[in-house]
């Protein structure tokens, strides 16, 4: 092993100046516009005339050193030597120079396999989280679910044919790591943590006692030993705890399902931004394909785009028809578990006399 | 790591290969003749398929010098896939933007490949580059690598994360300030926080140059800073007529118009009028007309606070905190850096162990963290001023209070231990 100097060097982020595209450091706060010349290219336009094309793909986000060295030989062929990725997950190869454009599309397409789109009104790269491939809190996988819905939904990715676009996002635990999505997939537990009183000394038991949302966690001795003890009737099976301490485990193989939520935007175009709803709840956690899954986001997609207006995304396209008319159309069953009892749920009941009867 | 070989058994995953969506157990199969370690995590992960069961459990190790940036695994199964016992997560703060060079990424790839298993990943939820599979040694060497080659490790645990922009000004008509290099300045300037961990909780930027927010600033960190300008926008109305020549008149009423949510636009003839006293800036009709419109000249941010996602309290958006700040210059940014330390001042004396700043916001109220971080309130803040009437009017408790000191002192004056007052 080479000698190490290693101390806090503290460098920071790395100067972006020497990795911008020769066409980006030009014409840098200088552009005028942007058009879409089909899915999953663009070009924009500086004021000084110039025009950088780029070809966005979608990317399995976990990749191999060999798979990133075959991805930086195609950039460097046609793209100047230079690319970047977007925040779900896709890959822009960056073009300065318009006769490299169809030779490019040719190499990602068929010497990466990558499909190309996730521009405009599409589906776009579902951001996904680590789960079993490397996390130590998943009751679910990420990359693997994502390549199967992606697989399912690759249609409108490759085409822009939804009404706005579509954000979504699968976490594998509560803590939902991949956050809102215009669609979101979440696992969900149904039961108590099992503590192993004998681990506990592994664990912070202030921090333990501290950390649940429901104060359903106090202190207890058992046979002896400091430990803890669950309130059941307290415990809404978020999993905090066991994010904390290793030795309450939240996740159980049997029982563990998925659910599907809906209406999450960030963006503040026409409305205001929306944390995302609880659509559908129970679905079987199924590898390798969790078909149940691509089957209930296929549902709500197809709903969207026919009762979509444009520019709407699907959390404003649900609020114009209402939720009794979504729950209508996608023929989910609206149950008593989709009324709130969180500490907020008094400003989600319709406290109104406006009703669709 | 060991380097036994071990013949992949992954029937489950095998139908993963199927599909048009890029599969990243094609890849890892083909990989795994390279680095034989990458067969024992597919087998590996191939038994959570079969069981539904995972197998990672979180451990501790840190560069010296540093408190975070590798997220160190081990395999329960370490007996089976003796590989996995130490099979670490080096993250590695991002360009900003995530923009790269060729070279840049090479040498991401060799120096995850020299130390370890060879597994990337652009990006992870943070932000990072995520380099993953790196035993003990091969955790400090990476990052030593790193670092020689001009790289940093990334943030983790109760610290500031690292942060994460959009493209910004880099490609991006929009983009209302430079979000690229704010998102450098503040990286550079708050690095200390980053590498070690010493806040109640962890802290999120991220930046987005206007409110289109494509970095999910508000609902994604702690302190979202997105781009905005004071003033009229900008209005071609040349292109105006052109967009009304090309679409029609009915695609301005149907998709524009009606759409605005303060109904700030109408039209006459081919004109477009805006009142722009209305405008909230929500971006919708530039998007749509982005050749014709332009956001104002006056550019600046609205920064807000307390973005996080459910844990504990339910979900919080960013609320409104400063609502325009200009970071152009030097000056302007050190300016926030300043209110920034304040900010950070205030939550990590007052904050409870584990307490995100959005949750601070929660259990001591907005007026008590305007007050300690020193804002003055703005109508800007918030939907509608408050509806229950249990109010603590300082100004008008009874004279009989004065030069007494209050039964229950506001959380900014209260005493603390080995100091007169905060």
């Amino acid at each position: 092993m080479s000698q190490t100097t290693l101390a806090p060097r503290d460098q920071g982020a790395p100067d972006y100046t020497k990795y911008l595209h020769p066409l980006m450091a030009k014409n840098y706060g200088k552009w005028d516009y942007h058009e879409r010349l089909r899915p999953g290219v663009l070009v924009h336009v500086g004021e000084s005339g110039d025009k950088l094309y780029t070809v966005r793909a979608g990317s399995p986000r976990t990749m191999s050193a060999d798979t990133v060295r075959k991805v930086c030989a195609i950039a460097d062929k046609y793209c100047e030597g230079f690319l970047r990725f977007t925040s779900r997950s896709n890959i822009e190869f960056l073009v300065g120079k318009k006769e490299n454009l169809d030779p490019l599309i040719q190499a990602v397409e068929k010497e990466l396999g990558w499909p190309l789109g996730g521009t405009g009104p599409s589906v776009s790269n579902i951001s996904h989280t680590q789960g079993w491939l490397h996390c130590n809190l998943p009751g679910s996988d990420a990359a693997g679910s994502v390549k199967a819905l992606m697989d399912d939904l690759i249609e409108d990715f490759k085409n822009e044919q939804l009404p706005n676009r579509v954000h979504i996002s699968s976490s594998c635990c509560q803590i939902n790591c991949a956050s809102h999505g215009d669609i979101s997939i979440i696992v969900q537990h149904h039961h108590a943590p099992r503590i192993n009183h004998k681990n506990m000394q592994i664990c912070e038991l202030p921090k333990v006692v501290a950390i649940c949302p429901a104060a359903a966690i106090r202190p207890a001795t058992i046979n002896g030993m400091e430990t803890v003890e669950v309130v059941e009737e307290k415990c809404m099976y978020c999993g905090a705890c066991h994010g904390q301490c290793p030795s309450m485990e939240i996740r159980d193989a049997q029982t563990d399902t998925l659910s599907i939520w809906v209406g999450g935007k960030m963006s503040n175009a026409r409305s205001a931004p929306t944390f995302m709803k609880l659509a559908v709840w129970g679905i079987p956690n199924n590898p390798p394909r969790w078909p149940e899954v691509s089957a209930a986001v296929k549902t709500i997609l197809k709903a969207y785009k026919e009762g979509g207006k444009p520019w709407e995304r699907l959390g404003e396209w649900i609020e114009r028809i209402g939720w009794q008319r979504f729950f209508e159309k996608t023929g989910f069953p609206f149950t008593r578990y989709h009324i709130d009892d969180s500490p907020e749920a008094l400003s989600t009941l319709n406290r109104s006399a406006m009703l669709r009867l | 790591m060991s380097a036994k070989e071990m013949a992949l058994n992954t029937p489950m995953l095998n139908e993963l290969e199927s599909g048009d969506w890029p599969s990243f157990v094609t890849d890892l199969k083909a990989y795994s003749k390279k680095r034989p370690v990458v067969a024992q995590l597919l087998n590996q992960l191939e038994e959570s398929y079969q069981t539904k069961w995972n197998y990672w459990q979180g451990k501790i190790i840190n560069a010296p010098g540093y408190g975070g940036g590798i997220i160190a695994r081990g395999s329960d199964k370490s007996d089976k896939y003796p590989g996995l016992a130490n099979f670490h997560t080096v993250r590695v703060i991002e360009p900003p933007g995530w923009v790269y060079s060729t070279d840049a990424l090479r040498d991401l790839a060799d120096i995850a490949e020299k130390n370890g298993a060879g597994i990337l990943q652009f990006h992870g939820m943070s932000g990072d580059v995520l380099l993953l599979g790196f035993d003990d040694a091969g955790s400090l060497q990476c990052a030593e690598d790193l670092m020689n080659n001009g790289w940093d490790i990334g943030g983790s645990g109760a610290a500031m994360r690292t942060l994460q922009c959009c493209v910004g000004q880099a490609r991006c008509e929009m983009a209302c300030y430079d979000t690229m290099k704010m998102t450098k300045h503040l990286t550079d300037t708050f690095i200390h926080y980053l590498h070690r961990p010493e806040f109640v909780y962890k802290f999120k930027f991220k930046l987005s140059g206007c409110p289109n927010d494509c970095a999910n600033s508000i609902v994604r960190s702690d302190m979202p800073i997105i781009g905005t300008w004071r003033g009229a926008m900008q209005v071609d109305q040349k292109k105006v007529a052109e967009f009304i020549d090309q679409k029609g008149m009915e695609y301005l009423i149907d998709n524009v118009l009606t759409r605005c949510p303060t109904r700030c636009l109408s039209v006459r003839g081919k004109e477009l009028v805006v009142d722009n006293s209305d405008c909230v800036r929500c971006m919708h009709c530039i998007n749509v007309m982005h050749k014709a419109l332009k956001p104002g000249k006056d550019r600046g941010a609205t920064i807000l606070v307390g973005g996080k996602r459910t844990l504990k309290i339910g979900d919080t958006m960013g609320a409104v905190l400063i609502p325009f700040i200009k970071l152009e210059t030097d000056e302007d940014r050190d300016n926030f850096t300043d209110f920034v330390e304040k900010v950070w001042e205030f939550w990590n004396d007052n904050g409870m162990d584990h307490e995100r700043i959005g949750e601070f916001i929660y259990r001591i109220g907005m007026l008590t963290f305007l007050k300690g971080v020193e804002i003055e309130p703005d109508p800007r803040m918030i939907n509608r001023p408050r509806t229950t009437s249990y109010i603590k009017f300082e100004e008008l408790g009874p004279s009989r209070f004065d030069g007494e000191r209050q039964q229950n002192p506001p959380v900014w004056n209260r005493e603390s231990e080995g100091r007169e007052t905060m």
